[in-house]
């Protein structure tokens, strides 16, 4: 299926992009991350979670959603 | 009263909300970017008393976005500073400074003085420290936190919700993330941010609305773009935290508390097999025990010899009553070691053990 990823923060700079659309055939959170940490390697050691449909997921959840969003905690105040 | 006048006309505040406002205590960790607008709007809305806690000082590059300050406070302790503001706007409130850092050791006496807790600080560690405070005094976090053009703001804490553990179990190192003063902020990116943080204290107080908990809204001032992402608690990582209330005081700030530390009776510490027995006393303490099975390694010592650690065996820690010795394992398992345990009673049961086991001295 296609999946719309959105990328916040730090994470928009160091992919270069803020949304991008992805084909994915895995089935977990984790096989996504697979994929991704094979397309942006400066992923691997950033420190993020994952949403789908606007909520928070686990690694080991599957992937039913369309709508993916790699959110990364912010240092700054 | 003429100067809540706007508030009270307001049928869902009236009279009664206003006096639930001056009644009501809120601390807020951090006045900077974030902390001034919070500062400011809690201020002047009536909050009865509002503590402030910053141990930095103004400094000129502070000015873009910390609209408490002006030149006359460069140089001074930025809660002094904002007392002295706050107490112009609103002489009617009770404004309390704390000029100094928070740590484990006094966060939960502070916490414990207020309703409610703002997360206004610029670093991790002190934001882990500023969550688990407020789950141990059990007190709701308004948090946010902010990058360049972009803020992340929720209540955590509130009514069985989630805490920030829950959304990021794992604590990013200092640094890895970059902060503004590293990597520079819109300036009126923490005031947009800063102001949620305060409607959402006001909306705790007065019981009206949604709060924002059980999720995180992220908000992007370039195209406004808001995105809200449902966070569930976790037991697990709240459970983390309240293992610690019994000594978090001794947990120091570079400690990463990520996990409970083990603290184990003499008799589990003998069941154990292969054990390497750790004495992190200070020298010349009695009783002194010399035994080729016991290594001493004094606290202050410990990060200097790791290397004494041997990582084939389990660690049991001792000292005198079992505080040193917590310190330690936790030092141990900030370096990643997740063998050590901390002896519950301390030196003289392990003395009475090795005299059991014929005491070679």
């Amino acid at each position: 299926m296609i999946l719309s990823i959105k990328y916040f923060g730090l994470l928009a700079e160091v992919t270069g992009r803020s949304e991008e659309k992805i084909e994915f055939s895995g089935k977990s959170i984790s096989d996504l991350k697979t994929i991704l940490f094979q397309k942006y390697e400066v992923l691997k050691n950033k420190d993020f979670q994952i949403a789908q449909d606007n909520e928070l997921t686990a690694n080991e959840t599957m992937v039913t959603a369309t709508e993916i969003a790699l959110l990364p905690p912010f240092a700054g105040g | 009263m003429n100067r809540y006048s706007r508030h009270i006309i307001l049928p869902e505040i009236g009279q009664e909300g206003q006096d639930r406002l001056s009644k009501s205590k809120v601390l807020v960790v951090g006045a900077g970017g974030l902390g001034c607008p919070v500062l400011q709007y809690l201020a002047a809305g009536g909050i009865g008393k509002i503590g402030i806690i910053d141990f930095d000082t103004v400094s000129e590059s502070n000015l873009q976005r910390q609209i408490l300050f002006g030149a006359s406070t460069l140089g001074i302790n930025k809660a002094i500073a904002a007392k002295a503001k706050l107490e112009d706007l609103n002489n009617t409130i009770l404004i309390k400074a704390y000029p100094e850092k928070l740590t484990h050791k006094n966060a939960l006496a502070i916490f414990q003085d207020y309703d409610i807790i703002v997360d206004g600080t610029d670093n991790f560690s002190t934001r882990y420290l500023v969550n688990d405070a407020s789950i141990i005094t059990n007190k709701p976090l308004v948090y946010a936190g902010i990058y360049k053009f972009e803020g992340q703001v929720s209540v955590f804490n509130y009514k069985k919700g989630p805490s920030y553990r829950c959304l990021f179990p794992k604590q990013p190192e200092n640094g890895s993330i970059p902060n503004c003063s590293e990597i520079g902020v819109l300036g009126v990116l923490p005031g947009i941010i800063g102001t949620l943080q305060a409607n959402e204290v006001i909306k705790l107080i007065l019981g009206i609305g949604e709060v924002l908990s059980g999720k995180v809204l992220y908000y992007n001032s370039l195209n406004h773009q808001i995105n809200f992402i449902k966070v569930n608690r976790s037991e697990k990582e709240i459970k983390k935290v309240m293992d610690t209330k019994t000594f978090f005081e001794t947990l120091d700030e570079k400690i990463n508390c990520e996990m409970p530390i083990k603290v184990i009776s003499i008799q589990d510490a003998i069941n154990k097999k292969n054990v390497q027995w750790i004495d992190v006393r200070d020298q010349n303490i009695n009783p002194e025990i010399n035994h080729s099975e016991v290594l001493q390694i004094p606290l202050n010592d410990l990060e200097q010899n790791l290397n004494k650690i041997d990582l084939s065996k389990e660690h049991v820690f001792f000292c005198q009553a079992g505080i040193k010795s917590k310190k330690a394992a936790s030092i141990l398992q900030s370096h990643q070691i997740h063998t050590g345990s901390s002896l519950k009673n301390g030196a003289d049961e392990v003395l009475q053990y090795f005299n059991n086991k014929n005491y070679d001295r």
